[in-house]
């Protein structure tokens, strides 16, 4: 988050150009007289001007010294350029390194962006002055600490140091208004680093407290947790779109969007690759809509949709509203939890005395217990015995193969205009919304006493 | 470590304060105790006890980090190189710009992709967000926020809002209409209060919760429809620039990147720091997960993009190379986590295999830096932003060649 070059030579701050070092030591070795890029004396217009040299050589040079394509030599001679290390001569405006006989000029270090000059304590004095200038009592305390201790030994040059501060001072109210603020920003950073604040102890205790809690969490050995990164490499290969061409087509090249239509969530029947997918694990069956509306199916067959409905209902409740926590934690209690309540959901007893106690005053995090519970149990088990059962089975055979596209320049063409501009989220999601609710009511529970009320159980 | 976090006692009675709270579990000597956070900052803040000097406190957190060094040491065994031997190789990239954004009239800072796979909004220095559909290059919704330099802008999960914040301090959300004369600003929220700018902004699972990050240094999750603060996350030294929300099925992690050079990972019921990594030479520009949610990349001012794992506790890759000597400001993963998609200060973009290490592809086209770059959910394409004022959606190349000029817009096939 810079903004654009900044020649203010009062300031020497420069945070975000920290990687330049290494630029300035090739642009170094680039000058050299022997190794570097050939200069000639060159006559323009009436003046013969020294060392100038051609873009062409500057080319060659970096593609030999960088062993890289001339592609990305070219890339980097033009950032040489944009930032001022070369200049060209002529079009002076156009800031690119052009490879031809156009000419360019080293320019002198002086005006290098940036200046290796140490975070000087003079520098530091200046900035302190200048914000007590513009606030007094602004100052941290360990500013001011920094600040009185500066004032005591800088005392001779203390009246320099006040006339940089205002002169910097003016020269920033005439900056617009986000720009200063940014660079404000960026300087305050820059001191932070390099003028931290002394260590009292309590951060020292935190670092501590954390350093101690790091020693007990156990980590696992690089062997296990980078094997696993490559399985999981591995395993996923066929559903990364950069890696294998998705069937029937990636949208964004053919301009056709039917790759979306068939894995959305509504489908009928989903595809083959998609069904590959939820087979991974169960977090990635739950985490595609369309497998989770299949494993909610064979919930239903096995009467543990219970289950399901807990994890969503606690899911709701530790990412809702605030103020919908005492309304959902009494539904939930009342529907899962409670002794006798029409979806109990079988946890062990310590879990479900610790969850109902903490009920009495509901948190967000209150059925995190549970939930785990919960969600382990699917995990661990109820997903198994989905993945040998007839429902996914049966979607496996059933599973679509979409035939490849293959487009006709005409056909793509036509593709390019008539683009599918889709539903929009909003409508889909009051879609759902109203589906969610449907489902609601379906599953609350028959009252058979209003039934008779109502006279609907009578078969006369 | 998802197992782990997920087994912690996290929620119940503090040991101090016996309030029921979300928990942090802290070690005392070796003895496991749950506090709230607030008792954990009283414990932090307690007057030194008698023996105790800030000496001998320093040097304890000296004699702890060697240990931790040493312990981490030992489980060090194998380098990521060796083990990535047994992946097969890739093949060449051939990546092509297929939709340029063209409507934005200054520095484009920040992007955020819909559920949907195909929306996008994008927000700009000159305080526009503007909502495009990518696929079609239309622009669907703008809004024109009061200050500039608008940092951070996100995406909600249910696609019916958007948050935005930067300069101003505070992250706003907008919810967005199907009527395309509508007002946006007028039904506009303003959910988070820093006391600096805003640098990055999340939804959570909901449209109902946000995580925000600041240049206050405090990373912080707020209540949508209060305003309310449920935690806030102190531990960065310098300003915080980047996060991002773990995919793991818990959920419960988040990451976050600062000026302080220092990567932290945050549990976000109890406001705990659980693990840290401070080996980057610079600022930390960008984060962002690996897709199953057991590492995370960094990008940072020091050229280079780094690959951290969470379980190992370590840094295990070096994504650098001497040509590349401008900061990267951006990275995401592919959907397999095989390429890590960088963009640098320099122009251009890096795509890297993650695994062997090695640069696959460098791609050009925009015209001044690349400020933020994204893949799709589905991982159809990415999407970069930059400050020459455009965005790009690029995906692989391989076959048809067309080319068709429309309105504003370039198509390269």
């Amino acid at each position: 988050m810079t903004i654009r070059t900044l020649r203010d030579y009062g300031q020497h701050y420069r945070p975000r150009m920290a990687c330049l070092k290494n630029v300035e030591v090739f642009v170094v070795e680039m000058q050299d007289p022997k190794s570097g890029v050939k200069g000639a004396d060159q006559k323009l217009n009436v003046t013969i001007i020294p060392h100038v040299i051609n873009g062409q050589d500057v080319l060659a040079w970096i593609v030999t010294k960088m062993k890289v394509t001339t592609e990305e030599a070219q890339a980097f001679g033009t950032m040489l350029v944009a930032y001022g290390y070369i200049y060209p001569l002529q079009n002076h405006r156009k800031l690119v390194l052009v490879p031809d006989s156009t000419l360019y000029r080293f320019q002198t270090p002086y005006f290098w962006p940036v200046q290796k000059w140490p975070a000087e304590d003079i520098d530091y004095a200046i900035y302190l002055a200048r914000r007590n200038i513009r606030k007094k009592g602004m100052l941290e305390p360990y500013e001011q600490q920094h600040y009185d201790n500066l004032h005591k030994w800088m005392n001779p040059k203390w009246d320099f140091i006040v006339m940089q501060a205002t002169e910097q001072y003016k020269a920033n109210k005439e900056r617009k208004k986000p720009d200063r603020v940014v660079l404000d920003c960026q300087e305050r950073a820059y001191w932070i680093v390099h003028r931290p604040p002394v260590l009292t102890f309590d951060v020292v205790r935190r670092t501590n407290i954390f350093l101690t809690q790091a020693l007990m969490r156990s980590a696992v050995k690089s062997s296990v947790s980078l094997t696993a990164f490559v399985k999981f490499v591995t395993t996923h290969h066929n559903h990364d779109p950069f890696l294998t061409t998705p069937v029937p087509s990636n949208p964004w090249i053919t301009d056709s969007d039917e790759f979306w239509q068939l894995n959305s969530r509504s489908v009928d029947i989903p595809t083959k690759l998609s069904v590959e997918r939820w087979v991974l694990s169960f977090w990635e069956l739950i985490s595609d809509p369309r497998g989770r509306v299949d494993f909610k199916l064979f919930l239903k067959k096995e009467h543990s949709a219970e289950n399901m409905a807990f994890y969503e209902a606690a899911e709701e409740m530790r990412w809702g509203a605030a103020s919908a926590i005492p309304e959902k934690s009494q539904f939930i209690f009342n529907t899962f939890l409670k002794p006798g309540a029409p979806r109990w959901i079988n946890i062990d007893g310590r879990t479900m005395g610790l969850t109902v106690k903490g009920l009495v005053v509901p948190h967000r995090y209150v059925l995190d217990a549970a939930q785990t519970h919960i969600f382990l149990l699917m995990k661990k088990d109820t997903f198994y015995r989905y993945l040998k059962s007839p429902v996914h089975k049966d979607m496996q055979k059933r599973a679509l193969v979409p035939a490849p596209h293959v487009f006709t320049d005409a056909q793509l063409e036509a593709n390019v205009r008539n683009r599918n501009p889709g539903i929009s989220p909003i409508l889909q999601w009051q879609q759902e919304e109203e589906e969610k609710a449907a489902a609601a009511v379906a599953a609350r529970p028959i009252d058979v006493k209003a039934m008779v009320a109502t006279n609907k159980l009578d078969r006369k | 470590m998802c197992d782990q976090t997920f087994l912690a006692i996290t929620f119940g009675p503090c040991d101090s304060c016996s309030e029921n709270r979300p928990l942090m579990n802290l070690y005392i000597k070796t003895e496991p105790i749950n506090y709230c956070s607030l008792c954990m900052e009283i414990m932090a803040c307690q007057g030194l006890a008698s023996g105790e000097t800030l000496k001998s406190l320093k040097a304890e957190s000296e004699t702890l980090r060697k240990k931790l060094e040493e312990e981490r040491k030992k489980l060090h065994d194998v380098e990521l190189e060796k083990v990535a031997e047994k992946a097969e190789a890739l093949g060449e990239l051939n990546m092509k710009t297929r939709r340029t954004l063209k409507g934005h009239g200054n520095k484009v800072l920040c992007m955020d992709w819909c559920k949907d796979k195909r929306r996008i909004v994008s927000s700009s220095q000159d305080g526009k967000v503007i909502v495009w559909d990518a696929f079609t290059t239309n622009k669907e919704h703008a809004v024109t926020m009061p200050t500039t330099w608008v940092m951070a802008c996100a995406y909600a999960p249910s696609g019916c809002a958007i948050a935005c914040g930067g300069l101003d301090n505070k992250c706003s959300v907008y919810p967005l209409s199907l009527d395309k004369d509508e007002n946006l600003a007028a039904k506009k929220k303003s959910v988070a209060m820093h006391t600096n700018y805003l640098s990055g902004c999340t939804f959570t699972n909901s449209d109902m919760q946000i995580l925000t990050s600041s240049g206050d240094g405090t990373s912080a999750l707020w209540d949508v429809e209060s305003g309310q603060l449920l935690q806030s996350f102190h531990g960065h030294s310098a300003d915080v620039l980047t996060l991002d929300l773990a995919p793991s099925e818990t959920g419960n992690t988040f990451v976050s990147g600062g000026s302080d050079k220092k990567a932290n990972v945050w549990d976000l019921r109890s406001g705990q720091n659980v693990q840290s990594f401070d080996t980057h030479d610079s600022d930390i520009n960008c984060v962002k997960y690996y897709p199953s949610g057991d590492a995370f990349a960094s990008a940072s001012d020091d050229s280079t993009c780094r690959l951290f794992d969470l379980r190992a506790d370590r840094e295990v890759s070096i994504y650098s190379k001497d040509s590349i000597m401008f900061g990267a400001a951006s990275v995401d993963f592919s959907l397999s986590g095989r390429l890590l998609f960088a963009g640098y200060n320099d122009y251009t973009i890096n795509v890297w295999d993650v695994l062997k290490g090695t640069r696959v592809a460098i791609l050009f086209g925009h015209e001044n830096r690349v400020s933020s770059l994204r893949v799709s959910p589905d991982g159809t394409a990415f999407c970069s932003g930059s400050w020459d004022n455009t965005l790009r959606v690029r995906q692989e190349g391989r076959g048809v060649g067309r080319e068709l000029k429309q309105g504003g817009t370039t198509l390269y096939g």
